[in-house]
């Protein structure tokens, strides 16, 4: 592709409830086949944002597209072209796997096999079960199922792994690749970095209704970020220093102080760190973020 | 869960135009009424509170009852409790298919995600409307059949035969049914939450049950009560099963010596009319900025 299409665009948008501005003047674009990562820590605005653009919440100022139309107006013609994968989901659920998907499918113009996409999510021996019986991962799985059954040009996914176990969460992902290689578009919210990491193209991470950053993921946080940093102590100070060559740093450090330097450590900053460091800078300046939220969040 | 087989590249605009028409809303209302009635009848709570509800009611009545007369036929026999309570229940039938069931389930789909799903879905409001709407139709029908077989089977009620209180039966059934559920959708706009759905629903219709003649004799009532239940669909619609199950001598204990059928068709016609405005006014797939 030369030139991007944008199958969603976003400009100054603004969610004001009251005096606090959930969504204070984001601006970004996905392009058509992409995967781009919504990152930050609760309460940042990531589902704010995500919900104005699902059509679920209006906006108090800005401009947003979602494959050309004004998500605040979209019809049934343009819900027919999204997937939608909510944060949670409590729904009686009195109906099975299977009834649940095959209504699902005939609602959309073009959906997906239901057998195959059952397969897809793993549930192929709970095809007949209640979905109330299912444990809380495998009714994320059929959450997942019905944002992909109408076969959506652009997929939203709000937390989609949570609660996963580990193997459940590495085929999740080997499904989002599949689906990625078809040329669907992804807008993905994740605590998990690794995640982002695996699946993202671009990411941006929100703090405080802002965008701190955006850039493609192995981007973030700028060039010097994942500059190794060399860290020890001298005369009963802390010194640190960022270099692309720590192993020469540490033979001088070697050389001047002895053979083994107080404290020393060799640091090459993980996504994590890159992460931690951007919201962490953001949560310090800005007045309106939560620091309790923030701290559980870095937790995870 | 390795990959879908399928390989073909998520198609863009022209293949998803669902269009708007009509036939669509009405072919996926059909589909949403397998789905709702399905769904109903795995809902234990549901199945008891309404639609066993007045099956359990008539056999208490019916055995509780059982030696006293509710008055007497030109020919002397006795109208059974069960015969009296027969059309009482199949009103309160109505009542509790359509009001009580979708004001508590919809205030609960409200708050559990199902409408947020639905919602974000291709699936027009008027096909999701056919689905409840038909749920209540089937699931009231289920009802007044077993109200019938048991009333004639056990406790020997003997039902009409002429064709025209058939006829009857089937209109009020139809409009108080229809008028009942679209009533049911318009208040399940009051329930804050999916929790306290039953606290505000449940009272209203028990009350509704107790005023308009279906526990307790309608004639035997003070004057002041009935005419306040009168306002409301209840009273018509039991006053309706009655003129169509009960012996026509018992015409004297009704208001007006009179069973009133254009006043049941005005009166259920107009409730449905407030109805209908009320459910286009305050339903929304979700609150959308709670």
């Amino acid at each position: 592709m030369t030139t991007h299409e944008n199958v969603v665009e976003v400009r100054e948008l603004r969610k004001i409830y009251g005096h606090f501005a959930a969504v204070d003047g984001i601006d970004f674009d996905i392009h058509r086949g992409e995967t781009f990562a919504l990152l930050g820590p609760n309460g940042a605005g990531k589902s704010t944002t995500i919900e104005i653009l699902e059509g679920y919440r209006d906006r108090t100022s800005g401009d947003a597209r979602v494959l050309g139309v004004d998500p605040g107006r979209g019809g049934l013609d343009w819900k027919a072209r999204l997937g939608i994968v909510l944060q949670s989901s409590g729904e009686s659920g009195n109906v099975t796997v299977i009834e649940q998907l095959r209504h699902f499918a005939a609602l959309y113009p073009n959906p997906r096999d239901v057998d195959e996409v059952i397969a897809a999510v793993g549930l192929q021996e709970k095809a007949g079960t209640l979905i109330r019986k299912l444990s809380g991962g495998q009714r994320r799985r059929v959450d997942v199922a019905v944002g992909i059954v109408g076969r959506p040009e652009l997929l939203f996914l709000d937390e989609p792994t949570t609660g996963f176990d580990p193997e459940a969460r590495r085929s999740f992902w080997d499904l989002i690749r599949t689906l990625q290689s078809e040329g669907t578009t992804i807008l993905l919210t994740t605590h998990y970095l690794d995640e982002a990491a695996q699946l993202g193209d671009r990411a941006g991470v929100i703090a405080g209704g802002r965008m701190v950053d955006l850039a493609p993921i192995g981007e973030l946080g700028g060039a010097d970020a994942r500059t190794p940093l060399v860290r020890w102590r001298e005369a009963g100070e802390q010194r640190e220093q960022r270099t692309d060559a720590p192993g020469a740093l540490v033979a001088a450090l070697i050389d001047r102080l002895g053979p083994e330097p107080d404290a020393l450590e060799v640091i090459r900053p993980s996504l994590e760190d890159v992460y931690l460091d951007l919201i962490g800078r953001e949560t310090s300046t800005s007045d309106d973020a939560e620091p309790t939220t923030t701290e559980t969040e870095v937790a995870r | 869960m390795s990959a879908t087989t399928s390989t073909t590249p998520a198609p863009r605009t022209t293949s998803h135009a669902v269009g708007s028409s009509i036939l669509r809303a009405i072919r996926l209302g059909g589909l949403r009424i397998g789905y709702e009635v399905r769904a109903y009848f795995r809902q234990g709570d549901t199945v008891f509170f309404t639609f066993l509800f007045p099956v359990v009611m008539l056999t208490i009545f019916s055995v509780s009852f059982s030696q006293a007369s509710f008055g007497q036929t030109v020919d002397g026999d006795d109208v059974s409790a069960a015969w009296f309570y027969l059309p009482a229940m199949l009103a309160a039938g109505l009542l509790l298919s359509g009001v009580q069931n979708l004001a508590i389930d919809i205030a609960l789909e409200k708050s559990d995600g199902t409408l947020k799903r639905l919602a974000g879905s291709p699936l027009p409001v008027v096909s999701y409307f056919i689905g409840k709407l038909g749920q209540s139709f089937v699931t009231g029908l289920a009802q007044a059949a077993v109200l019938l077989a048991l009333g004639f089977t056990v406790f020997g009620v003997p039902l009409p035969e002429e064709p025209q209180n058939w006829l009857v039966f089937a209109w009020v059934f139809v409009l108080g049914v229809v008028t009942s559920a679209i009533l049911g959708i318009a208040l399940s706009a009051v329930p804050r939450s999916g929790k306290s759905a039953t606290a505000v629903v449940i009272p209203i219709t028990l009350v509704l049950q107790f005023i308009s003649g279906v526990y307790l004799a309608f004639s035997n009532l003070p004057d002041w009560l009935q005419n306040f239940a009168s306002v409301f669909p209840l009273k018509w619609m039991a006053q309706g099963m009655r003129s169509v199950f009960l012996p026509e001598e018992l015409v004297i204990l009704e208001p007006n010596e009179s069973w009133e059928l254009p006043g049941v068709a005005l009166v259920l016609g107009l409730w449905l009319v407030v109805g209908l405005v009320l459910a286009r006014l305050t339903f929304r797939w979700i609150r959308k900025d709670s």
